[in-house]
């Protein structure tokens, strides 16, 4: 890649805090450094997989609304998570998580459990519990 | 406190830390040549191995293995450590940095909020240093950025003992010993040979140049296999892999060929430069790959033609890595 041609795309997703670095060679061949503000393919890449994840997170979202799931898997998507993570931070088994995936089990929950998904999810223990806020959280 | 250290960007953060501790230790290594000699150059495609259900594909070798031998060439004694919990691992920190030492360490890029949002994933093997701790924050130097910044103490902790795979442990690491006086050549050769050896020689066909054109048989049967969603969902995580941070591909090709440039012009040998612009071209096809594959991904419609198009130019690739990493082994061989 020549230095003229190091992508300078105005569309990016990196908020004005990032420009990487490249390297990219000048006349004769030889290589220096340029910043790249922002590249197209890779942007679209970042899209789609955002794209997946919204479109998780909304299902979670229906489905703890409809009572069939518990706000752990909500948060679990809304956090970019999966099973053995939670499980991990929890100290616990996946199987465990699984289980407070279930309303059923979720509302058993003691405090200090519930403290802990709150501090996994990085929300408060009221925030973790109030499923009425989020009937009004669309994921676009 | 802070120690006096000078921050520079780099494209890769396992290079840029290393080439910025060694800076701070006075030693001066740009990061072309911390990826040559550390023999950072790889190529892998796991199906077998998935995350979030897609196969890797990796343009690198595996993390933390550019320092490990970056280490052992130059002769470098670095001391590394894990710690089980928090407060030991954040008061090892801290005495570090009274001693005014700047200090490595891998974090997961979800919880280091200075990055721009869509880049954070969890991504556990990200390379920073911290270098001081001012007003309760602690400062970073994040290679992949222009500038130094700072992190509170909680996020740092959080990115330090994030889990799932790998998971950190609050490792961090500091060069604690450095050599005298090191055979540069020798360092760069081996270097190459490890580089072009593993590349060419390696009889699985998952590795190397084979694993490329391994890909690209793969990546023709996708849309039949998979189907057009998920096909273009692979496909979008291929060029992720390529591109996004952490990884990288065709960005570590020019890096590689930035190396083969510098190397030329230390050992005198003409060869290296030519064969740093067929890699150059390499590095371009991989490129076009990705914007191609980024079209395919934009416009939703996977249709088989593409995607055999994009594994032709992969396979392209694939035969041109084959004969530069050749030719690379047969002249690093008899160093």
């Amino acid at each position: 890649m020549q230095q003229d041609e190091v992508p300078q795309d105005e569309k990016n997703l990196n908020e004005g805090k990032l420009a990487k670095l490249y390297y990219a060679t000048d006349a004769k061949g030889h290589y220096t450094k340029v910043n790249s503000i922002g590249w197209e393919p890779e942007t679209v890449a970042m899209e789609q997989a955002w794209d997946v994840v919204h479109a998780e997170v909304e299902a979670a979202r229906q489905k703890v609304i409809a009572g069939k799931a518990s706000p752990v898997l909500y948060y679990l998507k809304k956090n970019i998570m999966n099973v053995p993570m939670v499980a991990g931070y929890m100290g616990t088994l996946s199987v465990i998580v699984r289980l407070h995936m279930l309303p059923f089990f979720f509302h058993k929950l003691s405090q200090k459990t519930l403290e802990r998904y709150a501090y996994t999810f990085r929300i408060t223990v009221e925030e973790l519990l109030d499923t009425e806020k989020l009937k009004d959280k669309h994921e676009s | 406190m802070r120690a006096n250290f000078t921050h520079r960007q780099s494209a890769h953060c396992e290079n840029g830390v290393v080439s910025n501790l060694l800076r701070f230790h006075g030693l001066e290594f740009d990061e072309p040549m911390i990826f040559g000699i550390g023999s950072g150059l790889f190529f892998s495609y796991l199906p077998f191995v998935k995350l979030n259900g897609i196969p890797v594909a990796s343009y690198r070798i595996w993390p933390g293995h550019i320092f490990k031998r970056f280490a052992n060439r130059i002769g470098v004694k670095i001391e590394r450590k894990k710690y089980s919990t928090p407060k030991a691992a954040m008061d090892a920190l801290d005495s570090m940095l009274e001693k005014g030492q700047p200090v490595g360490m891998l974090t997961s890029v979800f919880y280091l909020d200075y990055l721009p949002a869509a880049y954070r994933f969890h991504f556990n093997a990200h390379n920073i240093i911290v270098f001081g701790k001012e007003n309760g924050r602690y400062l970073v130097s994040d290679p992949v950025m222009e500038y130094t910044t700072d992190i509170s103490p909680e996020d740092l902790i959080r990115a330090r003992f994030a889990k799932g795979v790998p998971e950190p442990s609050g490792r961090m690491y500091y060069p604690v010993t450095l050599p005298g006086k090191y055979d540069l050549e020798k360092a760069i050769w081996t270097g190459i040979k490890q580089t072009s050896d593993h590349m060419t020689h390696i009889p699985v066909p998952l590795f190397g140049a084979k694993g490329m054109k391994y890909l690209s048989k793969r990546l023709r049967y996708w849309p039949d296999r998979l189907g057009d969603r998920k096909a273009i969902q692979w496909l979008g995580n291929l060029i992720r892999m390529q591109e996004e941070i952490g990884t990288g591909g065709a960005g570590f090709r020019f890096i590689y060929a930035a190396f083969l440039d510098q190397a030329s012009t230390v050992l005198n040998n003409e060869k290296l430069f030519d064969l740093s612009g067929q890699l150059t071209k390499s590095g371009d096809q991989l490129r076009e790959f990705a914007y191609y594959a980024g079209r395919v991904c934009k416009n939703r419609t996977s249709d088989t033609r593409s995607f055999s198009e994009l594994a032709a130019m992969l396979e392209d690739c694939s035969q041109k890595e084959q004969q530069i990493f050749s030719e690379l082994y047969q002249i690093s061989k008899a160093k």
